[in-house]
């Protein structure tokens, strides 16, 4: 694997804060692709996050468990640029600073994330949703012109076969049942070709015949992409983690393989309480 | 790929309807002015000015309505300060039009007569150049293009939305209506600019004069919804719409809405400076009252009853209630306010996808 992975193209829109920012690729010389360290968030005095320390290497696919409010969403919501951290760094590969990049940008640097409740543009239909999403130029000028060539057609196509909304595609994404958001959601993430997907509960309210799919999904993700999954799905994680991570009060309380986890200690404390 | 409903209603149309509708709207458009100008007073085809007038300030009125509609219908920003954008349009052709009355004023003097009123012996800096039509046709879109621009940097950098968004709109409206109103700012004060006596060298009230200025209106029109359609169903219109619904995950896909945003409200601005451009030589008047704040809402509740984010609802919700409000303040001039308060609740509550979304109801179109 080359150490620059993905040219990520010219994020033409918005202005940076500091020339770092935009480097023409993303540096994972050092095998990790996520660096965060010493990470502290406050609301109003509640510590969300307190010095966490996490680093994902690259082509892993990572769970992360952990009681209500231990600090899932807003990690995720640190990693992707909507809270700025009180202190500590967050870095995207060796070189791309998450704390001083917008939302917009860290998407097009990478990495892209599907929320907790399911969020796709009701009134567009299925195809429209996957266009936008679609990794190519994201300008006001570039979006005027926008034409979608047969290559990109194809690309939509075969991510609807893959998230299995070939026959929807005009319908509106609102229409969808549950379930088929959460997979719209995913096949966004898809055209989006992140190299990094973060995914907050992807099979809430998912059958089990279709969490079972989506766990073949992941799997079959994890060798071309890096995934950190939050789920509270124990089973569904078990499918799919080859390594887990335990948040708890905004810190990592534990890590390492399910099996070994669940035999923690301090684990079984805090999710059976003490 | 995804139809507005607008399109939707149009594609289920017979043939026949279709062309006959065309005929009409055609027929209104040529008809109208043709009648003036070409028929004398007494004919049974004659239209009086004041018929063909009224027609032209409502269309005026629907360009501004569409504009709204491109911003609040498909772009979630509710303006309630449009009429500001309008108004400044009207003002930059008053300019123009005060210089044309030339010594014809009632002071004889080559300023124009609420100068001379005020004692002032030299035309202030920011009127150079508006003898010129060019020059003027120029601010007609500059001015309020400009200020939009500004105001939409700022208020969609820091992110301002919602009902704090539509309230700082009004509030900008209000403020310039209150500077207007200043004898000293340097545009008539409350009295504005009116006694206009040409336009490009010819008489304004001439029948001839009303009639080109009428069809300029309708092409304008023409030329804005062609323009509007265009714009929403390019990917540009799509993201736009995206960032409406779900502006954070349009973020996390890698756009920023905030040139998106800018974009469509520059634009929308623009047009609605025309809109106003071709409403003062109609008219014949403009004053500060075009920016007061129950202006710029009742063009809210056009777009409402016509039918939010359909482009063409607006056109038709622009025409019904300004027709209404011809007749009502005819009829009972008092009740006209409650009556407009009772429709916007009315619409809300009973009809969220205005007239046109009524229509496709009943057609069964979703």
């Amino acid at each position: 694997m080359s150490a620059t992975i993905h040219p990520f193209d010219g994020g033409a829109s918005g202005d940076a804060g500091g020339a770092r920012v935009l480097q023409p690729g993303l540096d994972v010389s050092h095998g990790q692709m996520l660096y965060l360290e010493d990470i502290t968030v406050s609301f109003d005095g509640f510590r969300a996050l307190n010095k966490l320390t996490l680093y994902i290497g690259q082509g892993e696919l990572r769970c992360i468990i952990g009681p209500n409010g231990a600090g899932k969403t807003t990690m995720m919501d640190v990693i992707t640029g909507k809270t700025r951290p009180d202190s500590g760094t967050a870095f995207f590969g060796q070189t791309l600073d998450l704390t001083r990049m917008t939302e917009p940008q860290i998407a097009q640097a990478g990495i892209g994330r599907k929320f907790q409740k399911p969020t796709v543009f009701e009134a567009m239909s299925v195809y429209d949703n996957l266009e936008l999403a679609m990794k190519t130029q994201k300008s006001v000028w570039a979006s005027l012109k926008a034409r979608l060539s047969g290559e990109e057609r194809d690309r939509i196509d075969a991510t609807l076969q893959r998230i299995r909304l070939k026959n929807e595609y005009l319908r509106p994404a609102g229409l969808l049942s549950h379930g088929q958001k959460q997979w719209l959601e995913i096949g966004m993430l898809l055209m989006q070709e992140p190299l990094l997907l973060l995914l907050d509960e992807p099979v809430a309210g998912m059958t089990d015949a279709e969490t079972d799919a989506t766990a073949e999904l992941f799997l079959e993700l994890a060798n071309k992409h890096t995934l950190m999954v939050v789920e509270h799905d124990m089973g569904f994680v078990g499918k799919i983690a080859d390594k887990v991570t335990v948040l708890h009060e905004g810190s990592v309380l534990a890590e390492g393989s399910l099996d070994e986890v669940q035999a923690n200690e301090r684990v079984i404390e805090v999710y059976l309480g003490r | 790929m995804t139809t507005p409903i607008s399109f939707q209603l149009w594609q289920g149309l017979p043939l026949w309807l279709r062309m006959a509708l065309l005929v009409l709207v055609g027929l209104l458009l040529v008809g109208l002015p043709a009648g003036h100008a070409l028929f004398p007073e007494g004919h049974a085809l004659h239209v009086s000015a004041f018929t063909l007038s009224l027609a032209g300030k409502i269309m005026c009125y629907m360009i501004a309505a569409l504009a709204l509609d491109l911003v609040w219908g498909v772009g979630g920003m509710l303006s309630l300060g449009h009429g500001l954008y309008f108004a400044l349009g009207g003002y930059a052709m008053g300019m123009y039009l005060m210089r044309s009355i030339g010594r014809e004023g009632n002071y004889q003097s080559d300023l124009p007569d609420f100068m001379v009123f005020l004692d002032w012996k030299e035309l202030p800096w920011y009127w150079v150049g508006s003898s010129h039509f060019l020059w003027a046709l120029f601010l007609v879109v500059a001015v309020p293009g400009l200020l939009a621009l500004v105001f939409g940097y700022f208020a969609f950098k820091s992110r301002i939305k919602g009902v704090y968004f539509s309230i700082i709109t009004q509030a900008l409206t209000y403020a310039a209506m209150l500077l207007f109103f200043r004898n000293e700012t340097g545009f008539g004060g409350n009295n504005g600019f009116t006694d206009f006596k040409r336009i490009l060298g010819f008489p304004i009230a001439a029948p001839a004069t009303r009639a080109v200025l009428f069809l300029l209106t309708g092409a304008l029109l023409a030329a804005s919804l062609w323009f509007a359609i265009k714009l929403v169903r390019s990917k540009y219109g799509r993201v736009l719409t995206a960032i409406r619904d779900a502006e954070s995950r349009v973020m996390f896909c890698g756009y920023n809405p905030f040139g998106f945003k800018l974009f469509v409200w520059v634009i929308s601005a623009m047009i609605c400076g025309l809109a106003g451009a071709l409403y003062v030589p109609q008219v014949g008047i403009i004053n500060p009252g075009e920016m007061s704040a129950a202006n710029s809402i009742e063009m809210a509740i056009w777009v409402a009853v016509g039918g939010r984010g359909t482009l063409v609802g607006p056109l038709i919700g622009a025409a019904l209630v300004n027709g209404a409000k011809s007749w009502f303040t005819v009829a009972f001039a008092e009740y006209w306010l409650f009556f407009l308060g009772a429709l916007f609740i009315g619409v809300t509550l009973f009809l969220p996808n205005g007239v046109l979304g009524l229509i496709a109801k009943l057609r069964g179109i979703k």
